[in-house]
């Protein structure tokens, strides 16, 4: 007796699944690696430093005491604005510098864009050293100020030092973030608005920033983030300024309050997460940040 | 080469999220065979190669074999098999006598025997020339030529072409199947293309399987396919095909340009069919009138849309005569080439 | 001739260009001279650079420890993992890639709370270079994963695979000659942001670090603190003279390569 083949379409062959098992099985030991060490560093830490901000004597009412306490809501209102404050002027200025290098060449053009995307890796510590060369006790601006009124000018441990840092920092990736949108503008767009009559602001306001909107907004939300949680910068600069991340390292070394400190990072994630959010679903680009 | 016979036995194949790409179908290919698949896309002509290949498995009770082995589980890395890609799959990382190399090193073949190997793959290909040359710096014929010394150069069992020519323009497409088709033909191995182009087909299948919505719809030689077309998908889908209805009237058929003899038999209303080029322009007499609606000179011939009372037909001539919208002529049409179809 | 509108605007890129480099030049300058209050005519020297070498080589040696062991950790986990996303694109892979870049998105200071308040207790771990190295794997996990992910959805990965497949490459010998080779320019543009972020991260690093196992940034901010600025100057000055070349790679990495054109197509009926 030989077996009749008999067809069943529609069901896989039993061969099929093997092979499926076998290539969903080599896949999931490739991914595993990764997420175990994943999940064993940060999804358990996370979840412990949540349960920890929730141990204090308010328990999970410690997060809602943040959005009361003074303190905290200080703290976390000056973060907020200093962050808008350089969001804002990052992307006037990178914005500008980016269009520009997008639609021109020049001699020493490459080089120039590389000049202003160098600092992109800079740590925020270093950033704050910067800051102090430039307007630090021996700074830059200092020196000339005094030449020229006599009266030398140090505002690098002030909040415009910080907001001076922020905005450095802030510039190469924003720039980066521009040059790759702007390339993508289609000039012809801009010939004909202008073949319809615009002027040169007219072409601005009208086929440029609409064009770079999505790349400006997608900048902006990680610059704002980067900015909320930026550290090093701050500690270098050794500012009274509360912000966030000084008053988060503050209640955890000087107070060991670790439980308003594990609560407070958690307002900090959730809301350079949030910005991030806005980010991706505005450019839908890959997501940069440096430490 | 061995050459050896491959066999699908009511392979079917349903994806993944439903949709059935084949219907249970059987077919052979015998040793030495070069068969043209052919079909419109979505016909299931590709999955069917990739079945042949390994790269899919058909559904449950369908079985592959090759030559009398059932190798429906053997994954595709185990089968021999030779395949070119639709856009060559070549490796940007590697060379071209590297590329060519590969299958021969994955089998642990020795350098000097590689070395050889490539050469003579490379000589048979006429690309010797282009050994050190990286693969972005070949143009599309270049790269055809690559990919088929890389699937030749392992002795496949079976050669495998996923639409060998479609991403090459018109020109190089001709000059191309012709020394595929020569080249092919000096080895003795079992080829099957997968095209939806007919010509293509026709040129290079000893056999043509026509296939449509995942069945097939005729196999055959060139010559059957064209002449006898089994239905009318294959009739409409393989060169130009006139259409007019007509009532048999003993040996004659009635039809709307008047009448033609029919030795068939039969009775009552039809749709009767013929190719352009089996009408002929009659000087006086003819047994059609119609009517001249539109007309293309294309240099070696003029192609004529001839209105046959209310029926559009197209004609090809060769007559060096210029042609005028509204004129009126006479057609004779080769009895022996008229036919119907069920 | 140019608009004056292009003057203007050149002007204003100057300017920001100055604003991000002119302090570097000055930390250099500062680092290599004898008395930077006094200025550049008290003299040029090495000696704040030998004594950051003397007080401080042990965090520079530490930090390219580090970044190395970062670099192999993140291309055995996050290479096959990009992978595994680039093969698969279900709902269950997006997830992960989403999760995966959470690192980046929570601030550092609060990813290093959490490691200490989980792990801190284990002593051995807690005073080991190994639990900074933690965070920095965490931190450049997904730039790695990105790039590397990036270069493989750009290329048809699944038809050369088949092609190899065909010609009788097994799975392994696949992803070993066929996978990996053309993610090269990826993995070699993961590879250098993971050393650069790895050499210069500090959010966490402040936290996780103990007095024994000081990395450069947390020497830099040291010597910020409670050096003169000479020697914060050299010190910074060696900083850059780590990163900056991986930075220029980084941008040359990036920069994508113009394509050649190609030769024309060869005469019909003829061999090329």
């Amino acid at each position: 007796m030989t077996a009749l083949t008999v067809a069943r379409p529609g069901l896989r062959h039993p061969a099929t699944a093997g092979a499926q098992r076998r290539e969903t099985f080599t896949l999931v030991a490739m991914m595993a690696p990764a997420a175990i060490v994943f999940a064993a560093f940060f999804l358990l830490p996370l979840v412990q430093l949540f349960i920890i901000g929730a141990g204090g004597k308010d328990g999970v009412a410690a997060y809602g005491r943040i959005l009361t306490d003074p303190r905290y809501v200080t703290s976390l209102a000056v973060t907020v604005a200093l962050s808008t404050n350089v969001t804002v002027a990052t992307l006037i200025v990178a914005g500008i510098a980016g269009v520009f290098l997008t639609r021109h060449r020049f001699p020493g053009h490459a080089l120039l864009t590389s000049l202003l995307t160098l600092p992109l890796a800079f740590p925020g510590v270093v950033v704050g050293f910067m800051v102090i060369m430039l307007a630090g006790r021996q700074g830059l601006i200092g020196d000339i100020a005094q030449r020229i009124t006599g009266e030398k000018l140090v505002f690098a441990y002030s909040m415009a030092g910080l907001f001076m840092g922020y905005v450095y920092f802030s510039i190469p990736r924003v720039i980066l973030t521009v040059m790759a949108a702007a390339e993508k503008l289609d000039p012809k767009l801009e010939e004909a608005a202008r073949t319809l009559g615009a002027g040169t602001w007219q072409v601005v306001r009208d086929v440029i920033l609409p064009g770079l909107k999505p790349a400006l907004l997608s900048a902006g939300a990680i610059c704002f983030a980067t900015a909320m949680g930026a550290f090093g910068t701050a500690f270098t600069l050794a500012t009274r300024i509360n912000v966030l991340p000084m008053a988060i390292y503050t209640e955890f070394t000087l107070q060991a309050n670790i439980a308003a400190a594990a609560a407070l990072s958690f307002v900090l994630g959730a809301v350079t997460w949030a910005a991030l959010v806005v980010a991706r679903t505005a450019a839908g680009s890959s997501v940069a940040a440096a430490g | 080469m061995t050459s050896i016979a491959v066999r699908l036995e009511a392979c079917a194949k349903t994806f993944a999220d439903g949709t059935r790409a084949l219907h249970p179908v059987d077919l052979e290919f015998r040793p030495g065979e070069k068969v043209a698949i052919l079909g419109p896309s979505g016909c299931g002509k590709t999955t069917t190669l990739r079945i042949i290949a390994g790269l899919e498995m058909p559904d449950a009770g369908g079985r592959v074999w090759f030559a009398g082995e059932d190798v429906t589980a053997l994954p595709v890395e185990k089968r021999n098999v030779g395949m070119v890609f639709q856009n060559y799959a070549l490796f940007p990382n590697m060379t071209v006598a590297e590329n060519v190399a590969y299958g021969l090193k994955i089998r642990g073949a020795g350098r000097s025997e590689r070395e050889q190997r490539v050469m003579k793959m490379l000589e048979m290909m006429r690309i010797r020339e282009l050994a050190e040359r990286r693969i972005d710096q070949l143009s599309g014929g270049q790269r055809q030529r690559v990919a088929l010394a890389r699937a030749l150069a392992v002795s496949p069992r079976v050669l495998l072409l996923d639409e060998p020519l479609t991403a090459l323009d018109a020109k190089l497409r001709d000059s191309l199947r012709i020394e595929i088709d020569a080249l092919l033909r000096g080895l003795d191995v079992l080829a099957i293309y997968v095209t939806h182009d007919q010509a293509e087909a026709m040129a290079l299948g000893d056999r043509i399987i026509v296939m449509s919505q995942g069945r097939v719809a005729q196999a055959g030689t060139p010559r059957e396919i064209y002449h006898h077309p089994a239905n009318r998908f294959v009739a409409e889908f393989v060169g130009t095909l006139n259409r007019v209805p007509g009532r048999i009237a003993g040996d004659q058929i009635e039809t709307p340009g008047g009448r033609l003899p029919w030795p068939r038999g039969g009775s009552g209303t039809v749709e009767v069919f013929f190719r352009p080029e089996s009408v002929t322009l009659a000087d006086g007499g003819g047994q059609l009138a119609g009517t001249v609606t539109s007309h293309f000179f294309l240099g070696d011939r003029t192609r004529l849309v001839i209105d046959l009372g209310g029926h559009p037909i197209i004609v090809e001539t060769v007559a060096r005569r210029e042609f005028r919208n509204g004129e009126a002529v006479r057609l004779d049409v080769d009895p022996a080439t008229l036919f119907t179809l069920s | 001739m140019r608009r004056p509108g292009f003057y203007l605007q050149l002007a204003f890129t100057l300017l920001v260009c100055a604003f991000l480099i002119v302090p570097v030049f000055m930390s250099i300058l500062a680092g290599l001279t004898h008395n930077y209050f006094l200025g550049v005519a008290s003299g040029l020297t090495f000696e704040w650079v030998a004594k950051v070498w003397e007080l401080y080589a042990e965090t520079i040696y530490r930090s390219i420890g580090i970044a190395l062991a970062c670099l192999a950790v993140t291309l055995v986990l996050g290479v096959p993992a990009a992978y595994v996303l680039a093969k698969r694109q279900t709902a269950l892979t997006r997830a992960i890639e989403e999760l995966l870049v959470m690192p980046v998105a929570v601030p550092g200071l609060a990813t290093a709370l959490a490691l200490i308040v989980t792990f801190g207790g284990f002593r051995d771990l807690r005073t080991s270079a190994l639990f900074i190295l933690i965070g920095h794997v965490l931190f450049t996990l997904p730039f790695m994963v990105r790039s590397v992910l990036a270069v493989m959805s750009s290329i048809d990965l699944k038809t050369l695979e088949e092609s190899a497949a065909t010609l009788g490459a097994s799975f392994v010998q696949r992803f070993f000659s066929v996978v990996l080779p053309n993610c090269r320019s990826g993995i070699l543009a993961g590879a250098l942001m993971v050393v650069t972020l790895s050499i210069g991260e500090f959010n966490m690093t402040w936290l996780l670090h103990t007095p024994l196992t000081k990395t450069l940034p947390v020497g830099l901010a040291d010597s910020y603190a409670s050096m003169r600025l000479e020697i914060g100057s050299a010190y910074t000055l060696v900083f850059f003279l780590m990163i900056v070349p991986l930075l220029i790679a980084l941008q040359a990495v990036s920069t994508p390569r113009r394509k050649k054109p190609l030769p024309q197509e060869a005469a019909p009926g003829t061999a090329p």
